[in-house]
């Protein structure tokens, strides 16, 4: 075991602080520190020019593979990346769907075709992507989906019909990724297909959800016969389910560290504010700040464990497991933290209608930390069954046909 | 940036964990638990002439094996597993650390070497009667006198005090408070004026005792540095001794998961394995999070401690990685050992059942060296500075 990095390694670190102190500034630096979970509505426009800087510099898609258009950076150095961009305020990435999810899908399970149609699209930030998983119907279970797809020989188009929800970027992006059962006689995780579907058609049909927030991160959206090109199914028909769980092992990984460092800033400021309202001297928020602190410095070191090699005990797969578990309860406990540094101000917002300071956003978003990608109960399921092998929840048998 | 065992580091703990199930199983524990002295002299002198593990972290040159932290808490781990009763803890995690931190040169030499040759046991002591884990807990006073010190004073809570070779003190200089005046001195166990007693404890697998100095003169060569400034050096040591207990809290922290997985995956009630309840599996997994959190945080503190000995970390970043881990540690072992007792249902509170053994082992480990409070309002102190 060793803490330090390389000095190749270090100097990569000088590189890329330097590219973005010398980038995020004039224009983009109002975004600085904007544009994260809980504040994806703000400044879509400046951050999505700053992802076309991102890109002219090299700087998207870091982690992919250069034969695939990435940078190829080792994992130390996908690390130190966002490591560095979290800390000089890199505002939330308009493209992080097509370069977490989309593309690394297609690398794992695209036909040539597609990749070479879809990849470079998202590595330049000219196409945005989101994601079309969960239904009003199909939320923990989401293999409950009832989303149709039907291929219509004449057009040689895949047809899909259904609701969608919880869809954050649906407005803002060109493409979304759909599971759609293409086997109507299927229930559960059989005879599901994993689909691109072009979000400006007539076919689709995007409602904002408004939140508990007041601002409308996430969004509904309706697919009406929206068509999709026959050779715009990833897999086989059926293999849908497969290719979408693929997916979900791409959801953790190295951005881990980099949303450590957003929480970092987060937390630096709930103690700014501690420090100067007197609220520092209070033993009980004390302990609580010192416990937010012992939190996030054990979510670092956990994910420094899971990105290390592993010794084949098991131990690093287990590292993994929790990560979602536990940050989302760290987070959501932070915001209740702020809420008790700020004391009776913490109830006065920006302005109204419903404009909230970042601090209450933090409280209130953190919320949905708790429910989005798998909610705690299913999170504490999943260690239980799979990292544990603890009995299965029992399910009612599948009947055939209704 | 490396953050995982090597090899060799996978095999010392792979070595520690089969050598432990076949000497400190469940019989051997209630065996030595049930002495007044703690432990079976047998095992010790497996552990200090066959594994050598005693010398784990004692300097080549002084006969030891040389290894890092990394490597002591890979053998701690497994020893807080088996809840192992031996004077490891207080020999190498207390006794080993005070010395590679406060002693000289020519005590290194003499100490050091005695300890890796013959494996004599040693500890450390410094908490008065009126308790506590900080300096003011320290009153037993030194006097400065022409060929070394006189002691006096009553130690508490002192691991191992009644059954250590060699006993590290520390005293404070008569009038003063705080971390100020604080020395460090190597008195033998049969030193004339050193009375010890042994304190029955519910925890019946870590033993402490209580020792009386009544003008207890020590050498002037056995003097450790810094006499009158040494509480840096007796802080270091203690942390250096919080990362270990750390990892044998996380070693139970896990095993009691194992062992209740295990009991939950076999044990039927209304016709199936009672680990299949909901009820069940999240307990379960909160108990794994707080393990793996726990493996973390003692890895990180491990290879900070060894940073802290070969002088490249500052007090401030052991003592920081010292209390998450020694804070997380404490109430994830404690957490998870009573999740244990209760999802084990009666017979979790029966005798013959091991894991009262774990749950009291983690309460008192919890107190030892600080509780979680204790190690967030010194890190508190760190983030927002003292109170007014």
């Amino acid at each position: 075991m060793k803490l330090t990095f390389s000095p190749e390694d270090e100097a990569f670190r000088q590189s890329i602080a330097a590219w973005l102190a010398e980038n995020l500034t004039g224009n983009f630096e109002k975004i600085r520190f904007r544009g994260g979970p809980g504040d994806e509505h703000m400044f879509f426009e400046e951050r999505r020019e700053w992802e076309y800087r991102l890109a002219e510099g090299g700087w998207t898609c870091v982690g992919w593979p250069k034969e695939h258009g990435g940078r190829g950076l080792s994992i130390e150095q996908q690390v130190i990346f966002h490591e560095e961009y979290a800390r000089a305020g890199g505002p939330g990435r308009v493209g992080h769907i097509g370069e977490g999810l989309a593309g690394p899908t297609l690398i794992a399970f695209g036909l040539d075709q597609q990749k070479q149609r879809f990849l470079p699209q998202i590595r330049s930030g000219k196409e945005l992507w989101c994601q079309g998983y969960s239904e009003p119907g199909a939320g923990s279970d989401l293999a409950n989906v009832r989303t149709k797809a039907v291929f219509d020989e004449a057009k040689n188009k895949w047809l899909i019909t259904g609701q969608k929800i919880w869809t954050s970027l649906a407005i803002e992006s060109d493409w979304c990724f759909v599971i759609a059962r293409t086997d109507p006689e299927s229930k559960g995780s059989r005879g599901l297909g994993f689909f691109l579907v072009e979000m400006n058609q007539p076919g689709v049909d995007i409602r904002p959800i408004n939140q508990l927030t007041g601002t409308s991160e996430f969004n509904e959206v309706f697919f009406d016969a929206a068509e999709c090109d026959g050779d715009c199914i990833v897999g086989e028909p059926g293999d849908g389910w497969k290719v979408a769980m693929g997916l979900l092992g791409f959801e953790r990984g190295v951005s881990t560290l980099g949303q450590q460092m957003l929480f970092q800033n987060e937390f630096d400021e709930i103690v700014r504010i501690a420090k100067g309202n007197g609220a520092a001297q209070n033993p009980t928020i004390r302990q609580r700040i010192a416990d937010a602190h012992i939190g996030l410095k054990i979510m670092r070191y956990n994910s420094m464990r899971t990105l290390s090699s592993d010794v084949g005990d098991g131990s690093l797969e287990k590292a993994a497991m929790i990560y979602k578990l536990y940050w989302s309860s760290w987070h959501r406990n932070l915001g209740n933290l702020a809420m008790d540094v700020l004391g009776p101000e913490a109830e006065i917002i920006e302005s109204a209608p419903y404009d909230l300071t970042q601090l209450q956003s933090l409280f209130l978003f953190a919320r949905s930390d708790t429910i989005y990608g798998g909610t705690n109960q299913i999170q504490r399921n999943i260690i239980a069954e799979r990292a544990l092998g603890l009995p299965r929840e029992p399910r009612p048998p599948v009947k055939t046909k209704d | 940036m490396e953050f995982s065992f090597t090899q060799e580091q996978q095999m010392i703990r792979d070595t520690a964990a089969s050598f432990l199930a076949e000497v400190s199983d469940s019989d051997a524990v209630r065996r030595a638990m049930a002495t007044e002295a703690g432990y079976d002299d047998a095992l010790w002198s497996r552990i200090t002439g066959e594994m050598y593990w005693h010398a784990v972290h004692i300097p080549e040159d002084f006969g030891g094996l040389g290894l890092g932290y990394v490597e002591l808490v890979a053998m701690l781990e497994e020893m807080g597993k088996h809840l192992t009763c031996s004077p490891f803890y207080s020999t190498v995690c207390l006794g080993v650390n005070a010395l590679r931190v406060a002693a000289t040169d020519e005590q290194q030499e003499k100490y050091l070497s005695q300890i890796a040759a013959d494996g004599i046991t040693a500890t450390l002591a410094w908490t008065g009667v009126a308790g506590g884990w900080d300096a003011s807990a320290i009153d037993t006073i030194y006097t400065l006198t022409d060929d070394g010190a006189v002691l006096d004073g009553r130690l508490r809570y002192v691991t191992d005090g009644h059954t250590a070779d060699l006993l590290v003190i520390a005293a404070r200089e008569n009038g003063s408070s705080g971390e100020a005046g604080i020395g460090l001195f190597i008195v033998p166990a049969n030193a004339v004026g050193v009375t010890r007693a042994w304190l029955p404890t519910m925890d019946q697998t870590r033993k402490q005792a209580e020792i009386d100095l009544s003008g207890v003169r020590v050498d002037a060569s056995d003097v450790m540095r810094d006499a009158g400034n040494a509480w840096p050096l007796l802080s270091q040591a203690l942390d250096l001794a919080r990362i270990a207990i750390a990892a044998d809290q996380m070693g139970g922290a896990n095993q009691v998961l194992d062992v209740t997985v295990d009991y939950v995956k076999e044990r039927k009630q209304f016709g199936r394995p009672v680990g299949g309840f909901q009820a069940m599996k999240h307990k379960a997994a909160d108990m794994m999070l707080k393990a793996e959190a726990a493996r973390s945080a003692v890895y990180y503190a491990a290879c900070v401690a060894d940073e802290s000995l070969s002088g490249r970390a500052t007090s401030e970043t052991l003592a920081e990685a010292a209390s998450i881990a020694k804070a997380y540690c404490s109430d994830a072992y404690f957490y998870n050992a009573g999740c244990a007792l209760q999802m084990h249902g009666g017979i979790g509170f029966t005798w013959e059942h091991d894991v009262h053994l774990y749950f009291k082992r983690a309460k008192s480990t919890q107190q030892f060296l600080g509780d979680a409070a204790f190690h967030r309002e010194r890190l508190s102190r760190q983030i927002l500075g003292d109170t007014i």
